[in-house]
């Protein structure tokens, strides 16, 4: 079993390197280090976000609510911003107040017992709901430029690298060694697992099942929130809107990377592959002038294929398994 | 069975005081036309709400109907737009036909791929969305380039009763009567109770699955013949995000995301609940703004109320074995 899954994961590293080097040859502008930064700042929300939302879903939750939180803090960040608060106090307050919602989100799954996709349906609605509380229709754009600027830039201590790596690829690399490493590395990880698995075997193993969903909510809520300040800073724009739907390319990501939907299954290289496939795709075609939208079907054919495909291959070796075995007891 | 019955009985109360205190404050909330225009509003998320019911109670979800609306609308206003002369009745044939064939690609991939309802839906709320798209290339169907009888559908009454409205009632009714009466529908009840139970059963799950989700698909696509009659303008972005709108409404109404139990008709209640809601807020003068974290709210607190009264069911469940 855990060797078909390895499979799936190589292939979809695979296939994101081939999409890579096809890109690069066939596609003007695809290898520029312009471009390359553009794809970086695309990359940025939906990696992040899917780093906690592929702990969540190893469990055998899910978070719909993200995109929303994202949205929440975007407009009180551009709220407090226009009440006189520093930006270096926003910032940390934007994560908190993430993590709040988070919290909510995980009192209501774990604590009261409700089911996590209801929970986070209800709350992806609620938190979008006060985001536009906040902040109505209007947006708020005069953001500091040592600050906005930083997201957008690249490094410049490094100059025979020539502006190619974007100050925000320092902050996935980091971010993602550290969820690679509690994933894969530690009896925390171990532990997610055996809770996707079996969550009641995981609770007589001495496992605390409902503690630690708790606080991979938590962990979300802060990720979305860090992720709604950098959205702001990016496009330099506080609106009530930010993200809007982006949970749908999180979710399609995550299990495009080979993540069972139903828990205990999957790796976090294979839905970092995912994540970059995903928006390669999406900026290849771009720049061969396809819409955006046209891609989408791209984008649900994947994520159907990639739950699909195994299914159907491991149906058709089970059948072809059995005829061996029948053809053996006849001879 | 009672305690079930106190779920949709719930939505009535809370249906009454809104209603009650809405016009108190403000006596024309209750006027005709601000009734028709509750009920008009209400009938194209009533219509998508029966089916996704159906497809909720089976312990499955459908997240494509807005993207499924989509598609119909804009096929349907194409069409109508290149042939005036069609009568009505094959506008919603053919929005019934496109929402059934797209309901029975997820049904397919649900059972026979055996990828899971949540996945699926997904996948195909992109798939079709980005079929509409790249059909409409940017462009848009206008109201004037619509036949005006295509247009009138959504005005016109019969016995006084707008057509749209009608139309969901005979729908959710229709729905309810099947599902509480009928082989069928008890049946879909047990599959979504326990899977297992219902194929050991002997019942035909694959047929029952594949039905309701081409039912979901089908109303979906009706609906969206319903959306392009009564505002005209149709373009690839129609119905988006509606399918949020649709399982708030069939969670509001009292339908378990688990399954097996809740109506058709509390969902129909609970769209109802929504629409009035949002009317409300603009009567009360409130900002409108408010409307989409209520209904976050409402969600949360009807599943809250749905595990209220699963726990007590099951302790009452429990005290009666012990006496036994």
């Amino acid at each position: 079993m855990s060797r078909k899954l390895a499979s799936w994961d190589t292939a979809i590293i695979l296939l994101t390197v081939l999409v890579l080097i096809i890109a690069s040859l066939a596609v003007d502008n695809f290898g520029t280090s312009r471009n390359f930064t553009f794809m970086v700042l695309d990359l940025l929300p939906i990696i992040l976000v899917a780093l906690p939302m592929t702990f969540i879903i190893v469990t055998g939750e899910i978070d719909l609510s993200v995109a929303s939180t994202l949205g929440l803090t975007s407009s009180l960040m551009g709220w407090f911003w226009n009440h006189g608060l520093s930006i270096e106090t926003i910032i940390p307050l934007c994560i908190v107040i993430g993590a709040v919602a988070g919290a909510f989100n995980g009192f209501l799954i774990t604590g009261l017992g409700l089911p996590s996709l209801a929970v986070t349906i209800g709350t992806l609605a609620l938190y979008r709901g006060l985001a536009l509380v906040v902040l109505g229709d209007s947006a708020v754009a005069d953001f500091p430029f040592n600050y906005t600027g930083w997201v957008t830039g690249t490094l410049s201590w490094l100059p025979w690298l020539d502006g190619a790596v974007p100050n925000v690829l320092i902050l996935i690399v980091v971010l993602a060694l550290i969820f690679g490493v509690i994933l894969h590395a530690t009896p925390i990880g171990r532990s997610l697992y055996a809770i996707g698995a079996n969550a009641q075997a995981a609770h007589f193993a001495g496992i605390r099942v409902a503690r630690t969903k708790f606080w991979l909510y938590v962990v979300s809520g802060a990720v979305a929130g860090l992720v709604g300040v950098l959205w702001t800073l990016r496009y330099s724009s506080a609106r009530a809107d930010n993200g809007a739907g982006l949970e749908l390319a999180v979710v399609a990501a995550v299990l495009l990377g080979g993540v069972s939907i139903f828990g205990g299954k999957g790796s976090l290289p294979g839905v970092l592959a995912g994540v970059v496939l995903l928006t390669a795709l999406q900026n290849a075609l771009r720049l061969e002038d396809v819409s955006g939208q046209a891609l989408n079907i791209v984008t649900g054919a994947l994520l159907v294929l990639s739950v699909l495909l195994p299914n159907v291959i491991s149906s058709i070796r089970g059948n072809w398994q059995r005829r061996k075995l029948r053809q053996s007891a006849a001879s | 069975m009672n305690l079930l019955k106190t779920r949709e009985l719930g939505i009535v109360l809370a249906l009454a005081a809104l209603v009650l205190f809405t016009t108190i404050s403000n006596p024309r909330f209750l006027s005709g036309q601000s009734i028709r225009d509750n009920l008009l509003n209400t009938a194209i998320l009533a219509v998508m709400a029966a089916g996704q019911a159906v497809v909720v109670i089976t312990r499955n979800i459908d997240l494509s109907v807005g993207s499924v609306l989509g598609i119909s609308a804009f096929a349907v206003a194409t069409m109508m737009s290149d042939h005036p002369g069609l009568p009505m009745i094959v506008a919603i044939l053919v929005g019934l036909v496109v929402g059934a064939a797209a309901g029975l690609l997820n049904g397919v991939l649900v059972r026979y791929g055996k990828v899971p309802a949540l996945v699926v839906t997904l996948g195909t709320l992109y798939m079709y969305r980005g079929i509409t798209y790249s059909w409409a290339g940017g462009s848009q169907v206008n109201a004037d380039e619509l036949p005006p009888h295509f247009l009138n559908f959504a005005n016109d009454n019969l016995l006084g009763v707008p057509w749209l409205v009608l139309i969901a009632l005979v729908v959710v009714g229709g729905t309810s009567w099947v599902m509480r009466n009928y082989r069928v529908g008890r049946e879909l009840y047990a599959m979504g109770s326990s899977p297992q139970a219902a194929e050991l059963a002997g019942i035909k799950v694959a047929r029952n699955l594949l039905g309701a989700f081409v039912l979901s698909g089908a109303l979906a696509g009706l609906a969206g013949v319903l959306f392009a009659a009564r505002f005209g303008t149709v373009d690839a972005s129609a119905g988006t995000g509606y399918e949020l709108n649709v399982v708030a409404a069939v969670v509001v109404g009292g339908v378990a995301v688990f399954g097996g139990s809740g109506t058709v008709w509390g969902a129909g209640l609970g769209a109802l609940l929504l629409t009035v809601i949002s009317s409300a807020l603009a009567v009360l003068d409130i900002n409108q703004f408010w409307q989409q974290a209520i209904v976050g709210a409402l969600i949360v607190l009807a599943i809250g109320a749905d595990r209220l009264v699963a726990v007590r069911i099951a302790r009452s469940l429990r005290k009666r074995d012990a006496h036994v």
